[in-house]
């Protein structure tokens, strides 16, 4: 066991570091630092995913052949964690951590070669068409239909929680393709131009007042067959692909450590407004919240280590999901609180970065309730904490 | 405000040493330590079996944690916190963590050279035995509130005081007296080692999970001048961090003892059939344990984040991660701990299962050098010492 960087890994460190230094402004942060939702907007993170392709560095999982930086696995913790603690925007993930892969891994070659670079570039901008109103912890029940006509596929259903598809212009989506005993098994994977007629892309506003997710009807869409990934009917089996390519996990302790550390700062640099921080409560939380990071990030670097040894850390990542949405809604929750009454100051406006003239309270502090509320999704979507303790109770335990 | 300063890391995979160390603690208790073994050490070898604790000195056990120039290993907390998590796994009553940990630091910290070379030799062997005198009755083990003084005298010291709670009271050839110099105004501590033979008023009981254990009154007891170990200067932060160490050893004794809850309620649940089916169908219970295994995985981390800090320093950090896994070992540790009970319905109430005893044991690791509250507040005013723009650990 060893807690000490290799030189090398410590001359990536500074590189890392140094890269930061030129490249991440403090409007980038700041826009991260407003970001109620739980996704980053395109206007906050666009240009340091600019700066992260010009360097090589926009996608740190994906292989070298398809123009990942061809990082070890401590590697990419060092680079997490190093743009974690710096507080620089998240990308959002469904182009680079979620088609990317089942591209690179089941696409044809001209598929590969068509899409894999546009999402690396940022030219793409993908959204997830999974969920619907019928279908959500039980996604395999999803009902949207796509029949084959010709050399198309014509869709008609509908999707939901469709994050940022106002701002997309491709979707990839899980149709149903036939009816069989089985459910999974009539699932087929198809790509999606946002511009296609027949796509009707419906806001829903969420209680912290974002326009995150949308409701998106379509209403006889006509999808070439080229764009469906890999075989009719095998859609399924690429969806739980992913699900092995995010195994090693994403480090995010450092990301929730910057945060109760600006937190912190905030509380300790605007004492006036925090008006329910001076009780003795709020600094027993924190701590708490400080101790379960410090334990999450030791399990974590745990995982890494199985995973560098070549052991499959199993369904560990639901114990770290389970414990990185409790520790997100902890901090939000003790932010709310020790801001107290003020925290029932709302600002409309959204995004909140757009505001520039700030009114009663300082932008910061208007984030803290709205952020909070959003927060609640971070235990259901992604697989909610209740299916969570059922895959544990399963895979880990071992219970029938 | 900052975690520990930390240059990198880690690789957290065991070696193949420290694998072993486990694996063969691990065998020595399922051959030597079944529930009727442990319950003769308890009823008739007062808690603190000879053929077990020779046992431990043959296994190197009790000088773990001892330089190997005074006949120990040598090894570090991770080591000590792996043979813990054994203890815990197999209800071990005898005091190994307070020899080998408590003890052992405190010697190896504040003792002369020579005097080094009196105890740590015999610890190591087993030789000696020794009970360490630190919590009083009215304050715990705080040390801004001990009352227990050691004054000045012609020919070295007096001691006057009382103590509870020390473990291996009565089989002890040495306590390892923790004191203030001085008066009750005087804010220096120091370390005294007392032959038992000099043995103080002795009030043995039992603790909640049946350790003997035991009172003990000083009154005016002369020692030696070099009955202190080391000098009467700053010995508070010595003091400290044995405690912490030992702290940290007792969280993997925690996670090992909810490691064996867990396996044991599970193994129930799977069998026990209600409405014609077995517990372990039903949503909420699957989910309860579930619940039971994240907080054990959490405690577990934690445990092992603060064998690390201490390893690398003995700062602020190492204190923190200390008091962060007490925290985490005696919330996780209580919590499982009536889950346990709950889940094994009316039998997990009484003696007849293994899981009271595991119960008792965690409540006892939970309240024992300061209870969840304790050490978050601790945590608190910690924190409130780190500087401000240190580099988090990650």
């Amino acid at each position: 066991m060893n807690f000490v960087l290799s030189p090398a890994d410590k001359a990536f460190q500074q590189e890392v570091q140094v890269f930061l230094a030129e490249n991440l402004t403090s409007e980038m942060r700041r826009g991260q630092r407003l970001t109620t939702s739980s996704f980053t907007e395109p206007a906050v993170f666009t240009d340091w995913q600019r700066a992260l392709h010009r360097r090589g560095w926009v996608a740190p999982a994906w292989p070298k052949e398809h123009g990942g930086p061809g990082w070890t696995p401590m590697q990419r913790f060092i680079f997490e964690m190093e743009c974690g603690l710096a507080g620089a925007p998240n990308l959002i993930p469904m182009g680079l951590n979620m088609v990317g892969p089942v591209i690179m891994k089941f696409g044809s070659p001209a598929q590969k070669a068509l899409y894999l670079p546009r999402i690396l570039s940022g030219e793409d901008y993908w959204c997830q068409g999974y969920s619907e109103p019928g279908a959500g912890s039980d996604l395999a029940s999803l009902s949207t239909r796509a029949i084959r006509d010709g050399d198309d596929y014509v869709v008609t259903g509908t999707k939901i929680w469709t994050t940022h598809a106002h701002h997309a212009n491709r979707m990839f989506a899980l149709v149903r393709t036939a009816d069989s005993p089985r459910p999974q098994d009539g699932i087929s994977f198809l790509l999606l131009d946002m511009k296609s007629p027949g796509i009707d892309v419906r806001p829903i506003i969420t209680i912290g007042g974002d326009h995150e997710v949308n409701q998106i009807f379509f209403d006889g869409v006509r999808v070439p067959v080229a764009n469906r990934i890999g075989e009719e009917n095998k859609g399924w089996t690429y969806a739980k692909y992913l699900l092995e390519f995010e195994r090693g996990g994403s480090f995010r302790a450092p990301r929730l450590r910057q945060q109760l550390t600006h937190l912190r700062a905030l509380i300790d640099g605007t004492q006036g407004y925090f008006v329910g921080s001076s009780s003795s409560g709020i600094a027993a939380r924190l701590s708490m919240i400080e101790i379960d990071i410090d334990a999450l990030t030791v399990m974590q670097l745990k995982i890494l280590a199985d995973v560098q040894s070549g052991h499959n850390p199993g369904s560990m990542s639901s114990v770290v999901k389970l414990c990185v949405s409790s520790i997100r809604q902890a901090i939000s929750s003790v932010a709310v609180d020790a801001l107290g009454q003020n925290a029932l100051i709302w600002e409309e406006q959204r995004p909140l970065h757009d505001l520039r003239h700030e009114r009663v309270l300082p932008a910061e502090l208007l984030a803290i309730m709205p952020a909070y509320l959003d927060g609640r999704a971070n235990t259901i979507a992604g697989g909610t904490s209740e299916i969570q303790y059922d895959i544990i109770a399963k895979r880990i335990l071992g219970l029938s | 405000m900052a975690g520990p300063r930390w240059e990198g890391m880690l690789d957290l995979s065991l070696s193949e040493e420290q694998r072993l160390l486990e694996d063969v603690a691990r065998r020595f208790f399922k051959e030597h330590y079944s529930a009727e073994q442990r319950n003769d050490i308890i009823v008739r070898e007062g808690g603190w079996s000879d053929k077990v604790w020779k046992k431990f000195a043959e296994l190197g056990w009790l000088g773990l944690r001892v330089p190997p120039e005074y006949g120990g290993q040598g090894l570090g907390m991770v080591e000590a916190g792996l043979v813990a998590g054994t203890l815990g796994e197999a209800l071990v009553v005898e005091p190994l963590l307070i020899s080998a940990v408590l003890a052992s630091v405190l010697i190896d910290r504040l003792a002369t050279p020579e005097q080094k070379s009196r105890y740590l030799p015999a610890l190591t062997s087993g030789e000696q035995r020794f009970a360490v005198a630190i919590c009083e009755p009215q304050c715990a083990h705080d040390l801004d509130q001990l009352a227990t003084c050691a004054i000045r005298s012609d020919r070295g010291w007096q001691l006057s005081g009382c103590k509870s709670l020390v473990f291996g009271a009565c089989k002890a050839d040495l306590f390892l007296v923790i004191s203030r110099l001085g008066s009750r105004a005087d804010r220096s501590f120091g370390v005294f080692a007392v032959p038992a033979l000099m043995s103080p008023e002795k009030t043995p009981y039992r603790t909640a999970d049946r350790q003997q254990a035991a009172h003990l009154v000083f009154r005016d007891v002369r020692l030696p001048d070099d009955a202190l170990l080391g000098s009467d200067q700053d010995n508070r932060a010595a003091i400290e961090l044995a405690l912490d160490a030992t702290l940290v050893t007792m969280a993997w004794e925690a996670v090992g003892c909810m490691d064996a809850l867990l396996a044991a309620t599970i193994d129930y649940v799977s069998v026990r059939k209600q409405f014609g089916r077995t517990l372990s169908s039903n949503q909420v219970i699957r989910h309860r344990l579930a619940q039971m295994k994240v907080q054990i995985e959490l405690a577990r981390a934690a445990a092992l984040h603060a064998a690390l800090v201490i390893d690398r320093s003995d700062s602020i950090e190492a204190a923190r991660a200390a008091s962060g896994a007490k925290v985490k070992a005696g919330e996780a540790g209580r919590f499982v701990a009536e889950q346990a009970v709950q889940l094994h319905g009316g039998m997990g109430v009484t003696e007849e299962l293994m899981i009271g005893s595991y119960f008792k044991r965690l409540m006892t690791l939970r309240l024992l050098f300061g209870s969840p509250d304790f050490h978050l507040e601790r945590h608190v005013g910690l924190t409130a010492r780190l500087k401000a723009g240190e580099r988090p650990f990650p």
